[in-house]
Formats: C-alpha cells, sequence, structure tokens
C-alpha cells in the first residue's frame, strides 16, 4: 500500500518513459515533439503534485480557512508551460523548414553525408 | 545609484533591448544597438568584478527579500564568467557585421533582437541565484540559440538546430527535474538557502537522484562526451558570427552552473562522496580530450574541426573538476576562460576566411598564407594558444592544470595532458600546412586580404590572447577567486 | 468553413464570450486566479476561433500582423517599463512599492500594469504563431499548384 500511496510519481514516472521513449525511438519529427511534450508533462505534474496539501484549500486568502495548498509549484509551472510552448513552437516551426528543405520530416529518410561539394553553400 | 543596484542591468540592459532591437529596420540600427548593450553589459560586469572578489554582492528583485524572491547573488565566480560572457559579445559584435551581412539578405532586426536574448539569457544564468531562474534562463538562451543556428545558410543548420533542441530541452528539462526534488525536500529554491537546508535531508535517495540529474541534465548543455553529439553539426552550420559566439560562451556557461550546483548548492565533500564524481569526470574528460582531438584530426570541414576541438577541450575542464582540489578548480576556471578566448579567434579566423572565399573546406584554404597573411597569420597565432605553446593563454590554463595534477598526486595525468596537446599540434598544423606549404589551385581566383573591420576584432582576439599569455594577473587572479569562492571559506578539499 | 451555417453562429456566439472572459481573468487577476499569461492564450483562442470560421484574410484585416509584432514587443517593454519606473523612483526593479503613495494602491497598480503588458505579449504572440503557420501552408500550397 506504501507504493500505492506515492501514486502521483507512479504517473510522473511513466508518462516520462513514454515521452522519453517517444524522443528517442521515432524518427518522425513531429511524434519527437509530441514525445518531448510529454516528457515535460510529467515533470510539471511532479512539480504541481508537490504542491497540494492533503486537506488544504486554494490559495486564495479568506475568512475561515487555515490550511492553504502551497502555489508557489503552480506559479513555477506556469512558467515552464510557457518555456513548453515557446520550444513547442520553435521545434514545429523548425521542422516545418525542414519538410520544405528535404521534402520529409523522417529523419531516417534525411541522409547527413551528403556529397562534400554541398559544404561549399555553407559559409 | 550603487554598484549592487548597477548590477542587474547587465541582464537587464540586452533583455530590453532585445524588443526594441526587433523593432529597428535596416542593418545597421539593430547592429549599433546590439554592440551598445553588450558594452554596457561589459562595463558592468567589469566594475562588479573587483568588489565581489571583496565579497559576495546580493540584489533581491522587487525588494522581497531573499529567500521568498529571486536574488541575484555575485561572487568571484559568477562576476569572473559575467565578464567574460558580455566581454565576448562584444567581441563576436564587433567582427559579425559583415559576416552577418553576408549570410542574411533581410533586415536584421530580428537577428540581433534574438542574439541579444541569447546575451541575456547567458548573463541571467550567470548571476542568478535561483535555481529556478538559472533554468528559465537556460530555456531563453537556448530557445533563441536554436532559433538562431537555423538561420545558418546551409538548410543543414536547420537539422543541426532541430537536433540541438531536442537535446538540449531534454537537458534542460532533466536540470528541472533535479531542482524539483531540491524542492520538494527542502521548500526553497534560493541556492544559498538550499545549502543551508540540504544538510538536513541529505542522506535521502531523493537528493542523491537530483544531484545526479541535475549533473547529467547540465552534461548535456556543456557537451560531457557521451552527450555531445549535438555540437559538431550546431557549431558548423550556424552562422559564422553565432559559431563565434557560442562557441566561446554557451558550453562555458553550462559548465558554471554544473560547479556552483556541486560546490555551493550540495557543497563539494558530499557530491563527491555520495556519487563517483572523481572516476566519472575524469573518465569523461580523458574520453573527451582524447576522442575530440582524434576525430578533429580527420575533419575536412575547418569549422567540424574546431567543433571537435571544443569537445576535446571541455574534456580539460571536466579534468580539472574531476581533481577536486581548489587549484584543479582554478585551472577548470582559468581553461573556461581562455579557451574561450582561443576558440573566438579561431572560429573568427576561420569565418573571416569564409567570408573572403565562401568556404570552410580544407581545400579552400590552399596557398591562403600568401594571399590573406594576416588572417592566417592570426588563425596560425590562434593555433599556438590552443595547443599551448607558451607565452600564449592556452599554456597558462594547461600549465596550472598540469600543477594540479602533480598536486593532487597524479603525475600520469601530465603525460596524457601532453600527449592529447601534441594530437591539436596535428589539427592545427594541417590547416598551416594547407595555408603556406600548398600552393593556389591554378583555377583559384587570387583573393585579396579581409577588409579591417574584420581584422580588427580578429586581431584583438588574438591579442587578447597573448596578453592574457604574458600578464596573467587578471585570468589567475579570477580563477583563484572563483576557485576559493566556491569552496567556501574553509577551503577544504575532499 | 464560412458555409456551415451552425458553426457560424456558434462561433459568432462563442467569440465575444471567450474574449470578455479573457478579459475578466486579465483584470482580476490581482486578487484571484488569473492573470496575463492565461489570460492572454484565452483571448488569442477566440482570434483563432475566428480564424477557422472565417479563414485567414479576414482576421488579418481585424488585427494586421505588424499590429501584432509591434503589440507583442511593446506588451514586453510595457512590463520593462514598469520595472525601471521602480528603479528611477528610488527601488528595486519591479518593485512596486515606489510607484505611488499607497501601499496596496501601488501594488494593485503596479500588478495590474505588468499583468496588461503580459497579457497584450502573450495573446499577440499565439496569434503571431498560429498565423505563421497557417501562412506557411498557404504558400505550400501555393507553390505545389504552381509545380503542379
Amino acid at each position: 500500500m506504501a507504493a500505492l500511496g506515492h501514486f502521483n510519481y507512479w504517473i510522473v514516472v511513466i508518462l516520462m518513459m513514454i515521452g522519453f521513449y517517444c524522443v528517442i525511438a521515432r524518427g518522425n519529427m513531429v511524434k519527437k515533439m509530441i514525445g518531448l511534450n510529454i516528457f515535460q508533462t510529467s515533470v510539471f505534474i511532479l512539480f504541481i503534485s508537490a504542491g497540494k496539501i492533503i486537506g488544504g484549500s486554494t490559495p486564495i486568502l479568506r475568512k475561515g480557512v487555515e490550511l492553504y495548498s502551497n502555489p508557489l509549484p503552480h506559479v513555477l509551472i506556469l512558467t515552464a508551460i510557457v518555456v513548453g510552448v515557446a520550444t513547442t513552437a520553435v521545434g514545429l516551426a523548425l521542422a516545418m523548414r525542414i519538410k520544405e528543405a528535404y521534402g520529409t520530416i523522417e529523419d531516417d529518410l534525411i541522409h547527413d553525408d551528403e556529397p562534400a561539394a554541398e559544404d561549399e553553400g555553407n559559409r | 545609484m550603487t554598484l549592487v543596484e548597477l548590477m542587474p542591468f547587465s541582464v537587464l540592459v540586452p533583455l530590453i533591448a532585445a524588443p526594441l532591437c526587433a523593432l529597428l529596420p535596416g542593418r545597421i540600427l539593430p547592429w549599433l544597438l546590439a554592440l551598445a548593450s553588450a558594452i554596457a553589459s561589459t562595463v558592468i560586469a567589469a566594475l562588479v568584478l573587483p568588489q565581489a572578489i571583496d565579497g559576495p554582492l546580493s540584489y533581491a528583485f522587487g525588494n522581497w527579500p531573499p529567500p521568498i524572491g529571486i536574488e541575484y547573488r555575485v561572487d568571484s565566480a559568477n562576476a569572473f564568467v559575467a565578464l567574460l560572457v558580455s566581454g565576448l559579445a562584444v567581441l563576436a559584435t564587433l567582427w559579425g557585421r559583415k559576416s552577418v551581412n553576408e549570410e542574411l539578405d533581410q533586415p536584421q532586426g530580428v537577428f540581433y533582437s534574438l542574439f541579444l536574448l541569447a546575451l541575456a539569457g547567458l548573463m541571467g544564468i550567470t548571476l542568478t541565484g535561483d535555481a529556478f531562474n538559472v533554468f528559465v534562463f537556460l530555456e531563453i538562451s537556448s530557445l533563441s540559440t536554436y532559433a538562431l543556428i537555423a538561420h545558418g545558410p546551409d538548410r543543414r543548420a536547420l537539422l543541426a538546430s532541430f537536433r540541438y533542441l531536442i537535446m538540449g530541452t531534454v537537458g534542460a528539462t532533466f536540470f528541472l527535474i533535479g531542482v524539483g526534488f531540491l524542492y520538494i525536500m527542502t521548500g526553497t529554491l534560493n541556492m544559498a538557502d538550499l545549502a543551508e537546508r540540504l544538510p538536513e535531508v541529505a542522506d535521502t535517495r531523493t537528493v542523491h537522484v537530483a544531484l545526479a540529474f541535475i549533473i547529467v541534465g547540465m552534461g548535456l548543455k556543456l557537451a560531457m562526451l557521451p552527450l555531445h553529439l549535438w555540437l559538431p553539426n550546431a557549431y558548423t552550420y550556424a552562422p559564422n558570427f553565432i559559431s563565434v559566439f557560442i562557441a566561446g560562451t554557451a558550453t562555458k556557461v553550462a559548465l558554471y552552473v554544473m560547479i556552483r550546483m556541486i560546490y555551493t548548492v550540495f557543497g563539494a565533500d558530499y557530491s563527491y562522496a555520495v556519487l563517483p564524481l572523481t572516476a566519472v569526470f575524469l573518465a569523461l574528460a580523458l574520453a573527451g580530450m582524447f576522442i575530440g582531438a582524434w576525430t578533429a584530426i580527420f575533419q575536412a570541414n575547418l569549422k567540424r574541426m574546431l567543433a571537435w576541438s571544443s569537445i576535446s577541450q571541455v574534456g580539460y575542464m571536466l579534468l580539472g573538476l574531476a581533481l577536486g582540489t581548489v587549484a584543479g578548480l582554478t585551472a577548470t576556471f582559468l581553461h573556461l576562460f581562455n579557451h574561450a578566448l582561443i576558440k573566438a579567434a579561431l572560429f573568427m579566423a576561420v569565418g573571416t576566411v569564409a567570408w573572403r572565399v565562401g568556404s570552410v573546406r580544407i581545400e579552400a584554404f590552399r596557398g591562403l598564407g600568401r594571399q590573406m597573411p594576416w588572417t592566417m597569420t592570426a588563425f596560425a597565432l590562434a593555433g599556438l594558444s590552443i595547443i599551448g605553446i607558451p607565452t600564449t593563454a592556452g599554456f597558462i590554463s594547461k600549465w596550472y592544470l598540469i600543477l594540479a595534477a602533480m598536486d593532487a598526486g597524479q603525475p600520469w595525468l601530465v603525460a596524457l595532458i601532453v600527449i592529447s596537446s601534441l594530437m591539436a599540434v596535428v589539427y592545427v598544423w594541417r590547416v598551416i600546412e594547407a595555408a603556406w606549404f600548398q600552393s593556389r589551385p591554378a583555377d583559384a581566383e587570387t583573393v585579396r586580404e579581409a577588409p579591417l573591420s574584420l581584422l580588427v576584432p580578429l586581431w584583438l582576439m588574438v591579442g587578447l590572447n597573448f596578453w592574457f599569455g604574458l600578464d596573467t594577473r587578471l585570468p589567475v587572479a579570477g580563477a583563484t577567486a572563483a576557485a576559493e569562492a566556491l569552496f567556501g571559506p574553509t577551503g577544504v578539499t575532499p | 468553413m464560412r458555409e456551415h451555417g451552425i458553426l457560424r453562429i456558434v462561433a459568432r456566439l462563442l467569440i465575444p464570450l471567450i474574449m470578455l472572459f479573457g478579459l475578466y481573468i486579465q483584470f482580476h487577476g490581482d486578487y484571484s486566479p488569473g492573470g496575463g499569461f492565461q489570460a492572454g492564450v484565452v483571448f488569442a483562442s477566440a482570434w483563432i476561433l475566428f480564424v477557422l470560421i472565417y479563414g485567414l484574410d479576414d482576421a488579418l484585416k481585424v488585427i494586421p500582423e505588424r499590429a501584432m509584432f509591434v503589440l507583442m514587443l511593446l506588451g514586453v517593454l510595457l512590463y520593462a517599463a514598469v520595472g525601471i519606473a521602480g528603479v528611477l523612483l528610488g527601488g528595486h526593479f519591479l518593485n512596486f512599492y515606489p510607484l505611488l503613495p499607497g501601499k496596496h494602491a501601488a501594488q494593485q497598480f503596479g500588478i495590474i500594469t505588468v499583468e496588461l503588458g503580459v497579457g497584450v505579449t502573450v495573446a499577440t504572440v499565439m496569434m503571431l504563431i498560429f498565423t505563421q503557420f497557417a501562412r506557411r501552408r498557404q504558400l505550400l500550397a501555393e507553390v505545389n499548384e504552381e509545380v503542379d
């Protein structure tokens, strides 16, 4: 039963592994971004579930309430969510540009070892 | 306004200038604004350093006293790194105007705005005393760096940037997990406060795991050997100006964060006892030194060669860290400083050739020694510095590293340092040989020397390499003070 | 999707309500849950719904792309300006107390202004991201047609 008492951490771990697996094992760049999002979300849950105090009320000051949940993790995670949105936007924008430049977003269809002559374009 | 009140403006000036910069039209105005803010940032950092050596300065944002509010806490370690980052930004910007004009046709307001954000992010990471704030600034600088790398003229820049984004985000998230565990255990995010509260809970699995997550996360960001895969392509395909800037700063700042977390937050005694850090860092440092240098020897693309050389140089810095002594940490900080100067000079020299010739492949360098003597001489001199010839900055840091290795009773490391330096001779010599001892191909057009606006910053950078090779007061005093500040007043070695 | 009557009517009903809700979250952010981030996203979602129903061209007539870009930067600058004002009036960066004589009034004024800057920036950034992606697809489709 002790293990079940920490079920929030189990959810975090499972989500984290799903996301991480997706980032590593998938060749499709959009799927990689989805995996990255799940991975980040698991960390958000880690923070937020740590802020909950059993029996604690929503952290809005009012009469008759003694015990409040900790609002700080929410604020931190709000920032982290914004960071996550920005990361997703940049990643998807890059995927779009890669699609335009290479015609595909499958990692294994893009061959990095292009002929040396192409380095000429790299100034 | 006192100095302490001025201090946060070395972050705020580029941060506020960034949106202004995006509004400016054309090319010259954004560049001027970027240069001006980088200079302002440097001046403030230079003013802060001598004060910070005397004792830590603390600035509370919004007058919320730490540990509740966000605090900027500057001691000699971060003041030293901040001066390096902002100073390098000034020289890179000075050099970068022509190079960026060549690579980017469009108006450059947004480009320089991203550069300023990256600079502000790096400065923020350095100055802040709040663990979560480190994560935020880390992502500010990383996201703008991904976008900047994607500006590279080759389409492979996009791939390099995407892969860097994936690995960089995983690294930053690992760091966030570590910080989350610390927060769960202690209920605070302020680094100084964390250091006070951690001993109570130090023997829990959670704190051990937090340390491991933070080290792996930062290891990704600083391209510690098995986690280095993003670096070669990112440096190779980025615009030359960005290569100069991030090669000098990004990995150094990540290394600083790792050192700060190990030494200030967890405490050196604890970190080195809980995790086999000495063995791990030693193995990874040596692997990095040799694999990096060995791979660099076989690169035909010179920017990629310099990138692999960076991985090898990160190895030297980790080696100092692995020794776990004040002398070792001093050597790490010295090499952090000197390597930034060296690598920026080398990337500037290659970038200058690229600006003129249009290629960074070694074949394009054949016979250039006579046609672009100033540029190639600068490359050769900076090359001497990366090898570690006496009178150069590179020599000083390797000398301190050797002394630290002897001091720690590990003389066999000296031989390895010398051997890997000899490998640096090989890759630098390949370029020198191509430039001076091979003749220009008959069908290649003759090129003229690069204009002064590229040469002057390049030679300034090379000059700094020799200046700090001969007059070692600033880097040695800074690095010693930094190492001593991190070891704390007791100076106990683990 | 202009021709779908149900979608159009529902969107016409929803869009003002979503915008109003966004503004509510924005201006009650100082003493109840809410604030610039959430309000900006909610507000932008109303505009994005508008784009989905009426098309990007009509939506850009409501607010041109350049205006979004400038507003995005002005939002950040408003935030910075409040912070700098605190410094100029003798406090630290983002210190609200020196802004107004009353303690509570100063805090309220500072928070609302800062959150306004955040809200404007977040809303315009979300709209810009959406516009850029939608625009890109349009361009790509046009290029493909030319190739065919």
